[in-house]
C-alpha cells in the first residue's frame, strides 16, 4: 500500500513541478496545490499506513493508526490554505495592476532607478 | 516551572494583536509597538544572563515530557540571537516611525512587524522540528504582508516571485520532515540526535541532510538556490529590506547550523564539504553581485549573499575557532546590516535615488551620514576596532587549523571586495563635487539618524568589548561543538 502511495505522491509532485515551470500565474498556483498536496500524502504515507482504528480512544480497538502524523498534516493543510488564498488574491491584484497574467512579462528593473 | 524563556515568543504575540484592534490610530500603535520591543530588548538581556549564568533553559509546553511535546529550548546560541532580534526589531520600529508612509501604517504594518518578530525568535527557540516548519511559516507569512504592503507594480511583481520560491520550500521542509520522522519517529531535535546515533548514519539519513540544506538553503540563500533574493529585497521599502536583510536569510542560517551541528554530525566528511564547496561559491557570486551593480540598495543586498557564505564557512570547518567565528559573525552581520539598510534609506530619501551614478558631493550637505556610512563599511568588511573583524579573524583561523588553505583566502579576499563594493558607495555618493542638476533634498532626517546611531554604537561596542562578549559566544560554541550538552538539558537523562 505504502509503495502505491508513494508512487501516487510522485505522480503528484511530477504533475505540480510541471505546472510550476509554466508561463500562467493561474498554472503557477494550480501547481503549488498539487505540491502540498503531494507533501500531505507523503506525510501521511511516511507515517504508516498499517491497518488500525481511527485515532478515537472510545473506538476501543487494540491498535490505533499513528495519530502524529494526521495532527501534523492537519496543521500543514491549513497553512497552505491561508497562504494558498493570499497567493489567488496577490495574483488577483497583480492581474489588475499589470494587465497581464504571463510569467515572462513580468520582468525587468522598470520603474526602479 | 521556568516561563521566562517563552516571553520573548509571547511578548510579539500579544502586541500584534492588540495593535490590530488599534488599526487607524497611528499614535497609538507607534507609542505601543516601540515600548513593546523596548520591553522585549529587556527580557532578552535576561534570558542571555540566566542562561549565561544556570546553562541551558528548557521549558517543555504544557508540562509534557521532552520527547512528546513541545519544548522550548534556549541555549546561548538561540539566547544571543535573540536579543539581537529585539534590538534590530525595536531600531527597524524608530527607523519605520519616520520613513514609512501613513497608508503603509494605516494596514497594519505594526502587527506585521511584530508577528515577524514572534516567528524569527520562535524559530530561534523552539526545540522541535516542526514546530521549527510552523515558526518559519509564521514568519514567512508576515514578511509575504510586508513585502506586498503598498501593492507598487515593482511589490506585486516581486512578492509573487518570492512567495512562489516560499511555497515551494516549505512544501519540501514538510516532504523532508516526513522523511525523517519515518525513519526515526520522532520529531524532537533532541531525540532526533540520540536516535540517528543510535542507527548510525546511513545513506537514507545523509539524504535526508541534504534535503534539510536544500530547504533552509533556499530559506537563507546559499549559492544555487539565491537567485530569488535580489529582486525580492529590491522591492519593498528599504525599511522592510532592512528587516529582511537582518533577520530572514539569518534564521535559514541558524537553522542550517543548529541541523548540522545536533542532528547530522556522523557523516561530517561528506556533509561538511558540501557545506565548505556551497559557502565558498556563495561567498563568490555574493561578491561579484555587489561589485556588478551601481544601485546602492543591490550592493548591500548582494552583500548579504556574502555575508550567508562567511558565517557557513565556520559552521562547514566545524573546529572551536570557526564556530566561535562564525557566531560572532553572525551576531555582528545582523547589526551591521539593519545599519547599512537604514544608512541606504536615508540617502535614498535624501537623494531620490539609489542609482550611485546620479548623485555625489553628499559630504557637504550631510557630513554625518557620510562618516556613518564610513563606520559601516569599515565594519562591515572587519577592519580591527569595529565588530566584523573578530568574527573573521577566528573563522579563518579555524580554516587554516583545518586545513582548508584555499577556501581560508577567499574569505580573506571576499573583505577586501566588500570594503572595495561599499566604500564604491562612500566615494562616488560623498566625494567629489556635488553632481549637475542635482539638488539634495534639505529635508531633516533626524529621525533616521538615531536608530542607525544606535546600531553603529553597538557595533564599535562590540568590536572593542569583544573581551567582555566572549565569554557568551564561548559558552554558545560549546553547545554547539558538544551536542550531549544539549541534549542532556532537553531529555534530562
Amino acid at each position: 500500500m505504502e509503495i502505491l502511495m508513494c508512487i501516487v505522491a510522485g505522480i503528484l509532485f511530477t504533475a505540480a513541478t510541471y505546472l510550476m515551470l509554466s508561463k500562467s500565474i493561474l498554472r503557477i498556483i494550480i501547481g503549488t496545490g498539487l505540491l502540498s498536496h503531494g507533501a500531505h500524502l507523503l506525510i501521511l504515507t511516511m507515517g504508516g499506513l498499517k491497518k488500525g482504528a481511527a485515532p478515537l480512544l472510545g473506538e476501543h480497538a487494540k491498535s490505533y493508526v499513528d495519530p502524529l502524523p494526521q495532527a501534523l498534516i492537519l496543521t500543514a493543510i491549513v497553512i497552505s490554505f491561508g497562504v494558498t488564498s493570499f497567493f489567488l488574491v496577490l495574483a488577483y491584484r497583480s492581474y489588475q495592476e499589470l494587465g497581464t497574467d504571463d510569467m515572462d512579462q513580468l520582468r525587468g528593473n522598470d520603474q526602479y532607478e | 516551572m521556568n516561563n521566562l524563556i517563552i516571553l520573548p515568543i509571547v511578548l510579539p504575540l500579544l502586541t500584534g494583536i492588540l495593535l490590530i484592534f488599534l488599526g487607524k490610530n497611528i499614535k497609538w500603535q507607534r507609542w505601543l509597538s516601540a515600548i513593546s520591543s523596548f520591553i522585549g530588548i529587556i527580557i532578552a538581556c535576561i534570558v542571555v544572563q540566566t542562561v549565561h549564568e544556570n546553562g541551558i533553559q528548557t521549558l517543555e509546553i504544557g508540562s509534557w515530557k521532552a520527547p512528546y511535546g513541545i519544548v522550548l529550548v534556549a541555549d546561548m546560541y538561540s539566547s544571543l540571537l535573540v536579543l539581537t532580534t529585539s534590538i534590530i526589531g525595536f531600531t527597524t520600529l524608530l527607523f519605520a516611525f519616520s520613513t514609512i508612509t501613513r497608508e503603509r501604517e494605516k494596514f497594519y504594518f505594526y502587527s506585521g512587524v511584530q508577528f515577524l518578530l514572534l516567528g524569527v525568535t520562535g524559530a530561534f527557540l523552539t526545540g522541535d522540528l516542526f514546530n521549527l516548519f510552523v515558526f518559519f511559516e509564521v514568519m514567512l507569512m508576515s514578511s509575504y504582508m510586508l513585502i506586498v504592503l503598498g501593492s507598487t507594480k515593482a511589490q506585486l511583481r516581486e512578492s509573487m516571485k518570492y512567495i512562489l520560491v516560499n511555497v515551494i520550500s516549505s512544501a519540501l521542509f514538510v516532504i523532508s520532515v516526513a522523511y525523517l520522522y519515518a525513519v526515526t519517529g520522532t520529531l524532537n531535535m533532541a531525540d532526533l540526535s540520540v536516535r540517528i546515533t543510535e542507527l548510525g548514519q546511513s545513506g537514507l539519513i545523509t539524504v535526508i541532510s541534504i534535503m534539510f540544506l536544500i530547504v533552509f538553503g533556499l530559506k537563507g540563500a546559499i549559492f544555487p538556490l539565491y537567485f530569488w533574493l535580489p529582486g525580492s529585497y529590491n522591492a519593498p521599502p528599504t525599511v522592510i529590506t532592512a528587516l529582511f536583510g537582518a533577520l530572514l536569510t539569518k534564521v535559514g542560517v541558524y537553522s542550517l547550523t543548529r541541523v548540522y551541528t545536533l542532528i547530522f554530525i556522523h557523516d561530517q566528511a561528506f556533509t561538511h564539504q558540501i557545506l565548505l564547496w556551497l559557502a565558498a561559491l556563495t561567498i563568490i557570486f555574493g561578491v561579484i553581485g555587489s561589485l556588478a551593480y551601481s544601485d546602492i540598495k543591490k550592493i548591500i543586498i548582494y552583500n548579504i549573499i556574502t555575508a550567508v557564505g562567511v558565517i557557513l564557512f565556520g559552521v562547514a570547518v566545524n573546529n572551536q575557532a570557526a564556530i566561535e567565528g562564525s557566531i560572532y559573525y553572525l551576531v555582528h552581520d545582523m547589526i551591521i546590516k539593519g545599519a547599512l539598510f537604514y544608512l541606504v534609506g536615508a540617502i535614498i530619501a535624501v537623494t531620490g535615488t539609489s542609482n550611485l551614478k546620479k548623485f555625489s558631493g553628499l559630504i557637504a550637505s550631510h557630513p554625518l551620514l557620510g562618516w556613518m556610512l564610513f563606520i559601516a563599511a569599515l565594519s562591515l568588511a572587519g577592519i580591527p576596532p569595529f565588530s566584523g573583524f573578530i568574527g573573521k579573524l577566528k573563522i579563518v583561523q579555524g580554516g587554516f587549523e583545518a586545513g582548508e588553505y584555499t577556501f581560508s583566502l577567499v574569505v580573506l579576499l571576499s573583505s577586501l571586495f566588500v570594503l572595495y563594493s561599499v566604500m564604491k558607495i562612500f566615494i562616488n555618493g560623498f566625494w567629489g563635487e556635488s553632481a549637475k542638476n542635482f539638488a539634495p533634498k534639505v529635508q531633516t532626517i533626524k529621525g533616521m539618524v538615531f536608530p542607525i546611531a544606535i546600531l553603529l554604537i553597538l557595533s564599535i561596542g562590540y568590536g572593542v568589548g569583544t573581551q567582555w562578549v566572549s565569554p557568551y559566544i564561548t559558552q554558545a560554541s560549546e553547545t554547539l561543538l558538544d551536542p550531549s550538552i544539549y541534549i542532556q538539558a532537553v531529555l534530562k537523562e
